[in-house]
């Protein structure tokens, strides 16, 4: 009797367990979405274009087409031309190319974490040119002093990720992988 | 016969010019016509100063980001970002790319000077690349 007691009580202990279990899986579905299958440390999806990466990353950090809303990256990619003060053109096939990979995975069709958060701080028509512009980011380093990054030779402008997030290219925006040049590491 | 062979390989092999040389880059141009590259006249619009509509009243010129001297890497003077050498002597991987060459004369053309660069133009400053 004892005997069938014990497998009782191990058998219900397991199948608790495993809907437990089953839970947590189905929330980490939830939350960061079924495109995110390899780490739940990742805030944007890493950039999984090569064309975009070697395109716009000769010139600047390849932001990750999660930190802005289709709207965003449509009307950047239609001013090449004008592209924040530089000439940024591209031949029609190219362009068109990057324009569908980045509306594609922008924030508003991503499930990371940091994409939902970016497009729930912004209005509905909004379609800032600037990722430092929006104003889930703008919340997220007002602690920042300008001084630390405008006047730092290292860092020059927010603009500048990698500067002091160093898993910025995998995609990884973690408060605790911050070192500001020349301050160090930097938590609230 | 020897000779012959000889001299048949030689013919091929001379115009068969491999893709992604300086040769092939020049001979990309010649498309649009017969055209001499003169480096010395690359070299000064090289260093010609412009102003233009879109520069708000400051100077620009190839080597406000690429720096006078070819053979040294050069700093853009708005992003600070460093620019690798263009000269082929220390730099030859910039000019295996037809393509890659024509985007960035569009683009710097029309960010320095204003208006896209002619053909002459652009092969008197490859001819000035290429020769320092």
């Amino acid at each position: 009797m004892k005997t069938i007691i014990t497998v009782a009580l191990v058998f219900t202990l397991l199948l608790t367990t495993s809907i437990i279990m089953g839970g947590n899986t189905h929330d980490e579905e939830q939350e960061h979405g079924y495109k995110n299958t390899y780490s739940r440390q990742l805030d944007v999806a890493p950039v999984s274009n090569i064309t975009y990466a070697e395109e716009c990353g000769s010139c600047h950090f390849a932001y990750q087409p999660g930190l802005l809303p289709e709207k965003s990256w449509i009307k950047i990619m239609t001013d090449l031309e004008n592209h924040f003060d530089e000439n940024a053109e591209l031949d029609a096939d190219l362009q068109k190319e990057l324009t569908d990979y980045l509306v594609q995975n922008s924030a508003d069709k991503s499930n990371y974490k940091r994409s939902k958060r970016i497009m729930r701080a912004l209005g509905k028509s909004d379609a800032p040119l600037r990722i430092t512009k929006t104003l889930y980011f703008v919340r997220k380093h007002d602690e920042i002093p300008y001084r630390i990054v405008k006047n730092n030779k290292d860092i020059g402008s927010f603009s500048n990720c990698t500067a002091c997030h160093s898993n910025a290219e995998k995609g990884s925006y973690n408060e605790h992988d911050v070192k500001i040049p020349g301050y160090g590491r930097w938590e609230d | 016969m020897k000779i012959l062979l000889i001299l048949i390989l030689s013919i091929s092999f001379s115009k068969n010019i491999q893709a992604g040389s300086l040769e092939a880059l020049f001979d990309s141009y010649q498309q649009a016509g017969v055209i001499t590259p003169k480096a010395e006249q690359g070299k000064l619009l090289w260093n010609k100063v412009f102003i233009t509509e879109k520069s708000k009243g400051k100077e620009r010129s190839c080597s406000s980001c690429h720096g006078s001297d070819v053979r040294k890497s050069g700093k853009h003077i708005r992003t600070g970002k460093l620019i690798e050498p263009m000269a082929s002597s220390v730099n030859l991987k910039r000019f295996r790319d037809v393509k890659k060459t024509k985007k960035w004369f569009k683009r710097n053309c029309k960010w320095t000077i204003g208006r896209e660069c002619s053909v002459q133009e652009q092969v008197d400053i490859l001819k000035y690349l290429t020769t320092q």
